[in-house]
């Protein structure tokens, strides 16, 4: 019995976890892109030499960029636009076929990208214009702090 | 009784003719001195051109050749709407057909080649720092790129604001005139991040907080606050724990190479733009300019 009442606790405490991470989609969204900046600190470190090339980590730091991409414009609902202290531009929504192509076109030079890079020199060079979308993007959707 | 009339018009034309004479720009001096003689140096007038950010503001947000400055920003602020002129080649509605003394005159004491006072909007205030030799320099250079067409429509101010000659009455006060002075306690690569800094780079004019006239505060200079174009907030750029204290001068020159932050966050809103321009400086004033921001005291955050 109290094995039971363990299990549908640990149970109804499991999907509370996960109806609180869907329901918080400004947090999501803050550890999304803390993942593509994580990934952008791999990838920039052995492009300047800090660190030595690995070209599964390479692969890996597009396809975070692909995944995070792909799930990112569904996370901006129409009562995300203030609270948590987030840094989301009301540009985001005043334009949100803009802002969703603006990932799509980051998925797609992932992609390319990734396609490209078969060593360390390939790697150097298909980086930059990947890593370029932050600051477009950036610059449009998203708020000083 | 009359004599009381008589007083109270004579007081009013006197009151207002000290206005006048005031806030005449002829009574500022700053930016009459001769331009220094010599051919001016291009390449010298593009780094400052980019130290300056000119395409930041003098271009239509979202044009593709930053080199086209036809004006066309809206700049929103608590004064009300400024609309950024065209400062193209053009000779008739850009900058073509001016001398170089009256762009060091615009540059140094805000003021038109037909004697009208700029707004503030306009960083005049940092611009008076830079040397004559590099005011020439960027004038050349401007004049190299290419003219562009328009007018741009006028300011969107309410009263008081709108009148012009009012300004006089600020710069008085609040416009020293004073070009950079090197601090000889300080070496060479200090002194010229100082001065990009300062001067033509501009950085304090929105990384601080200003009062309710617009003067920056001098106790909060660089310690950025509230955005005065809108959402979010201008980042504190001294050295306080908070804000770039823990930033070493190699993070630092990353940032202004390629926008990224020490954990790889890439800037937004219009610090974006200010990278594309610093990306382009030589690697020597960016290591300069990191040397200064460093050298900031620690400030706490305006409230």
């Amino acid at each position: 019995m109290t094995r039971i009442l363990v299990a549908v606790l640990a149970l109804a405490a499991g999907s509370a976890a996960v109806l609180a991470q869907s329901a918080d989609p400004i947090a999501e969204r803050k550890a999304l892109m803390k993942s593509v900046g994580a990934a952008t600190g791999t990838a920039s470190r052995m492009v300047r030499g800090q660190a030595p090339f690995d070209l599964a980590k390479a692969k890996e730091t597009f396809k975070t960029y692909q995944d995070v991409a792909a799930k990112m414009p569904s996370l901006y609902p129409e009562n995300t636009k203030t609270g948590g202290d987030t840094s989301a531009a009301p540009k985001i929504w005043e334009d949100k076929a803009g802002f969703d192509a603006a990932f799509a076109k980051f998925a797609k030079d992932a992609a390319e990208a990734s396609a490209k890079t078969t060593d360390e020199a390939s790697f150097k060079a298909a980086f930059g214009p990947v890593a370029a979308n932050c600051n477009s993007c950036h610059e449009t959707y998203r708020i000083m702090r | 009784m009359k004599r009381i009339v008589v007083a109270l018009v004579v007081l009013a034309v006197l009151g207002g003719g000290l206005f006048w004479v005031l806030t005449s720009p002829m009574v500022l001096r700053a930016g009459t001195e001769p331009v220094p003689a010599g051919a001016p140096n291009l390449a010298n007038g593009e780094t400052l051109f980019n130290a300056g950010g000119c395409t930041s503001c003098h271009t239509t947000p979202g044009q593709e050749d930053r080199l086209r400055l036809g004006g066309g920003l809206a700049l929103t602020s608590p004064f009300g709407t400024f609309h950024v002129p065209n400062i193209s080649s053009h000779p008739a509605d850009g900058i073509g057909a001016w001398t170089p003394a009256q762009f060091q005159r615009a540059m140094r004491a805000g003021v038109s080649p037909d004697g009208r006072h700029y707004y503030p909007s306009f960083p005049y205030t940092s611009y008076q720092r830079m040397s004559g030799a590099d005011l020439r320099d960027l004038f050349a250079y401007l004049k190299t790129l290419p003219p562009v067409a328009g007018r741009i429509r006028d300011h969107e101010l309410p009263f008081p604001f709108n009148v012009r000659r009012g300004l006089g009455l600020w710069k008085l006060a609040f416009l020293d005139g004073k070009v950079f002075q090197p601090d000889p306690g300080r070496g060479a690569a200090w002194n010229r991040g100082a001065y990009l800094v300062e001067g033509p780079a501009h950085c304090a004019e929105c990384h601080s907080p200003r009062n309710p006239i617009g003067v920056i505060d001098p106790l909060r200079r660089f310690a950025g606050g509230p955005n005065p174009e809108g959402e979010g907030r201008v980042p504190n750029i001294t050295q306080h724990p908070d804000a770039l204290g823990p930033w070493s001068k190699e993070e630092l020159v990353e940032l202004l190479t390629t926008g990224f932050t020490p954990s790889f966050d890439s800037v937004g809103g219009s610090m974006a733009s200010v990278v594309r321009n610093t990306a382009r400086l030589p690697q020597a004033d960016r290591e300069a300019m990191a040397d200064y921001l460093k050298s900031l005291p620690a400030v706490p955050p305006a409230p």
